[in-house]
């Protein structure tokens, strides 16, 4: 990997410097990587569900992606941006009817039975398709798999269904669980969705509520030669402060998922043997989002929308609110998406004085006490910067005379608030763009959802070109005429500001130098970690 | 009494705004409508008010808990888990925090006003203004960061293999700074309050007669004082034991130690009712049964109680 190629990659500006430091020496593969020892992660959370066929979030990949794996993870360097792991090929059919998956031989159980095509099968209709968050959009369309040997799996679609979309969803979507412990049971409530069975370099061997759970080397793991580590311990962290202290004290050895607060980050970053790492999350990016409820008459005047992404001065959020650790967003698909991104879109650059103009016109005169209208405005509690961001938000739209009610709330309240009563003009909102913008970004501005859906449109905004667009890329299965599609679609959304996207983030990810091989692909953290090493 | 506590808990939990469905789908990035609705029904929550609370009270007066949403498993289970950690801290952190307090109580009030009361009593005073979680952070980073004397987290070394004794010294390590930071505080109350009882008490007319009898100062102070300002201590006790499960849900937080008061906080942060009310009518219970030794302790103390009830 070549630096050029490392600085294309390098999406955070500030991550860059760090970067160059810290992630190359790693980055180069070393020939002989040392293998054995216990790696002790920090975790956040436990989730009662930890089965990634059923509950595909990065809670639950964070643990068990080291014990059950998709057919394909995805990579920097592969074709397609992939890396094969339980499948080592996948074709598409010019109609888009169907895809073939040629799988991995030799693949065994943790429990010894071989892993085949009807293991496939069985997840990719009785689990990803019914029941699976995600999978539930993406196989939406699935009708069979058929299975004409061990190594094969044909998935056959009732509608055309782009290979595009499959592709780029499969790290997310497709966890493989086996058929024997799953055929014939409630499969929402089967004993393995928390004892998990799976083919993955690691095997989970234990589990203590609120202490941690213990992952152990699968010494039949189907690589040769992997994993590295005989253990990995995630130990149950839950205060923020406390997985800084107990890095520093050498009680664990990484830290993912910006446990360690980015206050913290410029202190911790100069202790002796950590580093700090903003690499490996480029499939995860998360978007710092100014959600609208087009209800309200003001909001539905686009004018004051412009207005409204005028007043935000999205330098000063990246640099004060995310510490650098960000950037701006041109867009409802991040730079980090190159496939699908285009920067040609129109932008609204910080100009309050532009903004109050364009209230004037749009005939919200300032009032006696210097303010045009009263909104609400909900800052989603889930992360820091969120709520910073909403403080801020108050006083930029303070500026430009709207007087914003900031209200808070924890996060159920805050969900059902926002998603469900609609009890909200602004809201600010982190949705997560998972590689293709099908499979949770065109959800953000598709109109006909629900109440009830988190994280959709619930701002009451429709627009028929839009929905078009929509429509046709979901079925569209050449992949330049989707990407172009997508790229209308960004210019739409960008154009007619249904939300208004300020930032871009993706984590940051704290270990010991001793940790060999981290975030060497984009989805790092929540990747298998077999090639992870821990240096004596 | 237990009943209206159960009922004012639920109706608590149902005012706040969001079920468990939406605490949960948030925890996994979203869901559809469908998902969101099959959810609510499996969970029960699809049901009225009403017929909920009549459902979970009735379940309780066969002694079930019921069955924990926000973690799948029963609330039995869950409870039996934390309870132990988090009476071990409570437990170690009262017993600590009051002998000390009263002992160093017993020091300052020997002779009220004297330098050594000052600087005790402004001692206290300082500790007593230290929010836990503060206090918490510092010690952590002093003694485990800094020092690395001790862990900064969790109840014993994880996944050590550890036990017996060995287990035992090691979950003992580990409770130094939580119980420590809890006892800190809770200590200075017990310190005030001796003290104060016994400034009080070298005003009363035995001790008077005790001097003129010719006691020597120590005897006057142990026996006659001390024991006297013993009392309101007792009763302090027994209110603390409530207040400290409050301020253990900090500490436990800080320190990684998977107890009653961390468990709480993720049942109000799921909306898990029946965890949230399992958890209530247990600790109600505990206090209870904290009261009534104290009650007995308390007879025992002051010859006074056993003999009025006696006599009236």
């Amino acid at each position: 990997m070549t630096i050029a190629h490392l600085s294309r990659r390098t999406l955070l500006q500030a991550g860059s410097a760090l970067l160059a430091s810290t992630a190359l020496p790693v980055l180069a593969r070393a020939q002989n990587t040392p293998s054995g020892g216990r790696l002790i992660v920090a975790a956040d959370s436990e989730p009662k569900n930890l089965n990634p066929a059923i509950v595909a979030s990065n809670g639950v990949f964070f643990i068990a992606s080291k014990v059950v794996e998709p057919l394909a993870e995805a990579s920097f360097d592969g074709k397609d941006g992939l890396s094969p792991r339980l499948a080592t090929s996948w074709e598409g059919s010019a109609d888009g009817k169907s895809v073939t998956f040629k799988l991995r031989e030799g693949v065994k159980w943790h429990d010894g039975k071989p892993f085949t095509s009807a293991d496939v099968a069985f997840s990719a209709l009785s689990i990803w398709k019914p029941l699976q968050n995600l999978g539930r959009v993406v196989f939406a369309n699935l009708e069979a798999v058929d299975t004409p040997d061990a190594a094969t799996a044909i998935f056959k679609f009732s509608k055309p269904t782009p290979l595009q979309l499959i592709r780029n969803a499969l790290p997310v979507v497709s966890s493989v669980v086996p058929k024997h412990v799953y055929e014939g049971t409630d499969i929402a409530g089967n004993p393995a969705n928390v004892k998990l069975v799976g083919t993955g370099p690691f095997k989970l061997t234990e589990y203590k509520p609120g202490e941690y759970y213990r992952l152990t080397k699968n010494a039949d793991y189907w690589n040769k030669g992997e994993p590295k580590l005989d253990e990995v311990i995630f130990r149950v962290l839950p205060d923020r402060a406390g997985a800084g202290a107990a890095l520093e004290a050498e009680e664990i050895q990484l830290a993912a998922f910006s446990a360690v607060p980015l206050t913290d980050l410029a202190r911790i970053s100069k202790v002796p043997g950590i580093k700090v790492i903003s690499k490996g999350y480029e499939a995860l990016t998360y978007q710092l989002v100014v959600e609208i409820n087009h209800r309200r008459k003001e909001l539905a005047d686009l004018k004051v929308r412009q207005a409204i992404a005028h007043a935000i001065d999205r330098k000063f959020v990246v640099d004060t609110i995310f510490l650098g650790y960000a950037s701006a967003s041109t867009g409802p698909v991040p730079k980090n998406a190159p496939e699908f991104y285009d920067a040609g879109v129109p932008t609204y650059a910080f100009d309050v004085a532009k903004a109050n103009a364009l209230l004037d016109e749009a005939g919200y005169k300032k009032g006696a006490n210097g303010t045009r209208f009263s909104l609400k405005l909900r800052p989603a509690p889930y992360f820091n910067e969120t709520k910073q961001f909403g403080d801020y938000l108050r006083q930029a739209l303070a500026a430009v005379g709207i007087d914003a009610q900031l209200v808070n709330a924890d996060s159920a309240a805050h969900q059902k608030a926002v998603y469900t009563d609609h009890d909200f003009d602004l809201a600010v909102g982190p949705p997560v763009f998972r590689g293709d913008p099908a499979i949770s970004t065109t959800i953000l501005v598709q109109s006909g959802i629900p109440a009830g859906v988190p994280f959709s449109n619930q701002g009451g905004y429709a627009s028929k070109e839009l929905d078009d667009i929509i429509a046709r890329a979901a079925v569209t299965v050449d992949t330049a005429a989707r990407t172009d599609l997508y790229k209308q679609f960004q210019k739409l959304v960008a154009t007619d500001l249904p939300l208004i996207n300020v930032a871009e983030w993706g984590f940051i990810t704290v270990a010991r130098d001793s940790v060999l091989n981290v975030s060497n692909n984009p989805r790092w953290a929540v990747s298998n970690w077999a090639d992870t090493a821990l240096k004596s | 009494m237990l009943l209206i506590v159960v009922v004012l808990t639920f109706l608590l939990l149902e005012s706040a705004s969001g079920d468990a469905v939406d605490a949960y789908l948030l925890s996994i990035g979203g869901g559809d409508a469908a998902v969101a609705r099959s959810l609510r029904q499996a969970y029960g929550l699809d049901q009225s008010m009403a017929a909920r609370l009549w459902l979970y009270l009735s379940s309780l007066m066969k002694l079930d808990l019921g069955w924990s949403i926000a973690f799948d498993r029963p609330v039995l289970d869950l409870v039996v888990e934390r309870l132990p950690n988090t009476l071990l801290l409570m437990g170690s952190a009262t017993a600590l925090s009051f002998g000390l307090g009263s002992a160093l109580g017993i020091v300052a009030g020997a002779r009220p006003e004297s330098p050594r009361d000052r600087v005790l009593s402004t001692i206290s005073l300082i500790l007593y203004a230290i929010p836990s979680f503060w206090l918490g952070l510092v010690l952590s980073i002093i003694f485990a960061v800094q020092l690395r004397w001790l862990p900064t987290s969790g109840i014993e070394t994880i996944a050590s293999g550890k036990a017996g004794l060995a287990r035992a010294a090691d979950i003992a390590r580990h409770l130094v700074l939580p119980v420590g930071a809890l006892a800190l505080i809770y200590m200075a109350l017990f310190l005030r309050v001796m003290r104060s009882g016994m400034a009080e008490a070298w005003q009363l007319d035995f001790v008077l007669f005790a001097r003129s009898k010719g006691l020597s100062r120590t005897r006057i102070v142990l026996r006659h004082v001390a024991r006297n300002a013993l009392l309101p201590l007792v009763t302090m006790l027994g209110l603390q034991s409530a207040a400290m499960l409050g301020g253990s849900v900090v500490i436990e937080s800080i320190f990684s130690i998977p107890g009653f008061g961390r468990l709480a906080q993720e049942a109000v942060s799921g909306r898990d009712a029946p965890l949230l009310m399992g958890i209530i009518i247990v600790s109600a219970v505990l206090v209870i049964c904290v009261n009534l030794v104290i009650d007995i302790v308390y007879a025992a103390l002051d010859p006074r109680v056993g003999a009025s009830e006696s006599g009236g």
